[in-house]
């Protein structure tokens, strides 16, 4: 095991892309997620790598695709305002099927909104986000050595099915500085890139695009095909973190920073006598509907507290998975203010209460 | 037997989809048969625009790839800066390069990224039907500018050469025509000028081709030429303006 060391999330994120093979940053300045280009603007050059600060977060999502069509790891960062600009070129890379990780270290919306932490971004990171029929995977970390962990994960999954994957932070996990051990280079195998533009040297040109005109059906194959991927990706690639879970009768679905203010309120109700568990998504998606289905259904369980950082967002899919089961209640709040323990336990103990939950 | 004409090798032998007289063609020909005379097919990528060369990566028997709508010189600088070994052009026209992707074009021109810029301006939107371009002259009536482009209502045409000529870091900047063979041996030269400065690591090139839309402009191609040299011409002063590596050459 590596050796312990303390860093900012920002900064510790470019260390997860570059243990990755991540050599290509391309990204504009944008709060709360400035100390991803100062690092990579120092950091790169050091490991053979190029940092570009692009004119736009459009540029820099295009220069992506540019050093995707390469075959090179390459990565984006940017916060809200700036995803949102780089949604069409997020679905052009979707279309095309070409390998991106970009990085949403998540601020309050809509509109400017603000610069302090926030989840709101949740249904555009996991519906697409731009037009089209797709998806990206979503992965969610939940504290800086997560965060820094699963830059080496999206970047596998980009490569294994070739998409763009999303890291979605928030202006906490972002600036909070906590003890790490770096994550070690992946092994797991990725598909040969028979897609490179280097040159027509002894083989047929090749050609990267998404636009599929002739024969009339040729993008809607094209987009079962992509669909299939996406099947593939919900059948192997969900991840999440059960806490507490095992005699839980109010489940509790949390991801990202709220989650860690969830696993306080969870502690003080258990003092309470009261069996709360949480489910924590890592991946929002694919979204881990099964786990929570499955406990929708037990006897056990008898309702769901949704927690999040915005107005309620991740709830639409905690409810699509308990399928009407049992009642899913929210706690949440939005635009920087973030959720707090004692309330969190009130709202507990007023479902507990609700919901006949029998003390310990 | 002496071959006195025949395809470019690098141009792939299928129908092009453009219009008759189209100034498309014979760009890409001339595009074509610059790679072969450079013999740098095997290490070229094209990087395609949004509009009516869309498809450009249908004819060319080298890599390529599309860009969204204005993007092609952020693609190409991702490429480029990931394999500087590789030829990188970019293949646009006047809506895609200098309305859309403005800020693309300046920025790439800025870095000095060293890529070929080939720049197509026909004054009008091809492909959605005519509409007014950042190029399209004063008192040139389009679809969107019914009654004539007006700099009240709709500013100046752009000069794009002039524009990139105020950066310091591009190193070739010409403007050329292929209305007439005259002008179409120039644009060989213009082209095959830049590409060499490409390969040798000079920096960035910009081509600009002045080209005809009998379609859109609603003429013959002939009458189309002649509009061309006529007003085109007149506005877009067509030359060198700027050749930083003709001074070398000379030392």
């Amino acid at each position: 095991m590596g050796k312990k060391i303390l860093m900012r999330g920002n900064e510790a994120l470019c260390e997860g892309a570059i243990i990755a093979g991540c050599r290509f940053y391309f990204g504009y300045p944008i709060t709360p997620q400035n100390e991803v280009p100062a690092y990579m603007a120092k950091r790169l050059p050091e490991v053979g790598g190029c940092f570009i600060q692009a004119e736009s977060e459009i540029a820099s999502i295009n220069m992506i695709w540019g050093a995707a069509c390469a075959g090179k790891r390459a990565m984006t960062s940017s916060s809200s305002p700036g995803i949102s600009l780089m949604q069409e070129g997020i679905s052009y890379l979707a279309g095309a099927e070409l390998p991106a990780v970009i990085v949403n270290i998540v601020r309050g919306g809509p509109g400017l909104g603000n610069i302090a932490p926030s989840q709101a971004d949740y249904f555009q990171a996991t519906r697409g986000g731009g037009h089209g029929d797709y998806y990206t995977p979503v992965l969610a970390p939940a504290s800086v050595e997560e965060l820094t962990h699963m830059m080496v994960d999206a970047f596998d999954l980009a490569d294994i099915y070739r998409t763009p994957v999303v890291v979605l932070g928030d202006g906490i996990l972002g600036v909070m500085t906590e003890p790490l051990v770096l994550p070690e280079p992946s092994k797991r195998l990725v598909p040969p890139k028979d897609y490179v533009l280097d040159g027509a040297k002894n083989r047929a040109p090749r050609t990267v695009m998404s636009l599929r005109l002739t024969p009339p059906e040729a993008l809607e194959q094209h987009n079962i095909k992509l669909m299939q991927k996406y099947r593939e990706i919900q059948s192997k690639e969900v991840r999440h973190e059960e806490y507490m879970i095992d005699d839980a009768q109010l489940v509790i679905v949390s991801f990202g920073t709220s989650s860690r203010v969830c696993k306080a309120s969870i502690q003080m109700a258990r003092k309470e006598g009261l069996k709360v568990g949480m489910i924590r998504p890592q991946t929002l998606w694919p979204f881990p509907s099964g786990i929570i289905s499955e406990l929708a259904q037990s006897d056990r369980v008898r309702a769901f507290i949704d927690v999040e950082m915005n107005l309620g967002q991740m709830i639409d899919d905690v409810r699509l998975a308990v399928a009407g089961c049992k009642n899913v209640y929210f706690y949440g709040r939005t635009a920087g203010m973030l959720p707090d323990e004692n309330e969190l336990l009130e709202k507990i103990v007023e479902v507990s209460n609700e919901c006949c939950l029998q003390k310990a | 037997m002496n071959v006195v004409y025949k395809r470019p090798e690098s141009l792939k032998d299928v129908k092009l989809h453009y219009c008759p007289g189209c100034g498309h063609s014979i760009v890409h020909k001339i595009l074509a048969s610059i790679i072969d005379e450079l013999g740098i097919r095997e290490q070229t990528v094209i990087v395609g625009p949004v509009g009516c060369s869309v498809l450009i990566y249908k004819y060319f028997e080298c890599d390529g790839t599309e860009s969204a709508h204005g993007r092609a010189q952020a693609v190409a600088t991702g490429l480029k800066r990931a394999q500087p070994d590789k030829m990188v052009i970019c293949y646009q026209g006047d809506g895609d390069l200098a309305a859309i992707g403005t800020s693309e074009t300046i920025h790439a021109a800025n870095r000095g990224e060293n890529i070929t810029v080939i720049f197509v301006n026909n004054a009008i939107y091809g492909m959605t039907g005519g509409q007014m371009a950042p190029t399209t002259l004063i008192g040139q009536k389009t679809k969107t500018s019914p009654f004539g482009r007006d700099s009240q209502m709709a500013g100046f045409p752009l000069k794009m050469c002039e524009l990139l000529n105020q950066l310091q870091a591009p190193v070739y900047i010409e403007r050329v025509s292929v209305h007439d063979v005259k002008h179409i041996i120039k644009t060989r030269k213009a082209i095959k000028k830049a590409l060499t400065y490409q390969m040798e690591g000079r920096g960035y090139t910009f081509v600009e081709v002045l080209s005809m839309c009998p379609t859109n402009w609603g003429m013959s191609s002939v009458n189309s030429a002649r509009w061309l040299q006529e007003y085109m011409t007149e506005y877009y002063r067509l030359g060198v303006i700027r050749d930083n590596g003709a001074g070398e050459d000379a030392k």
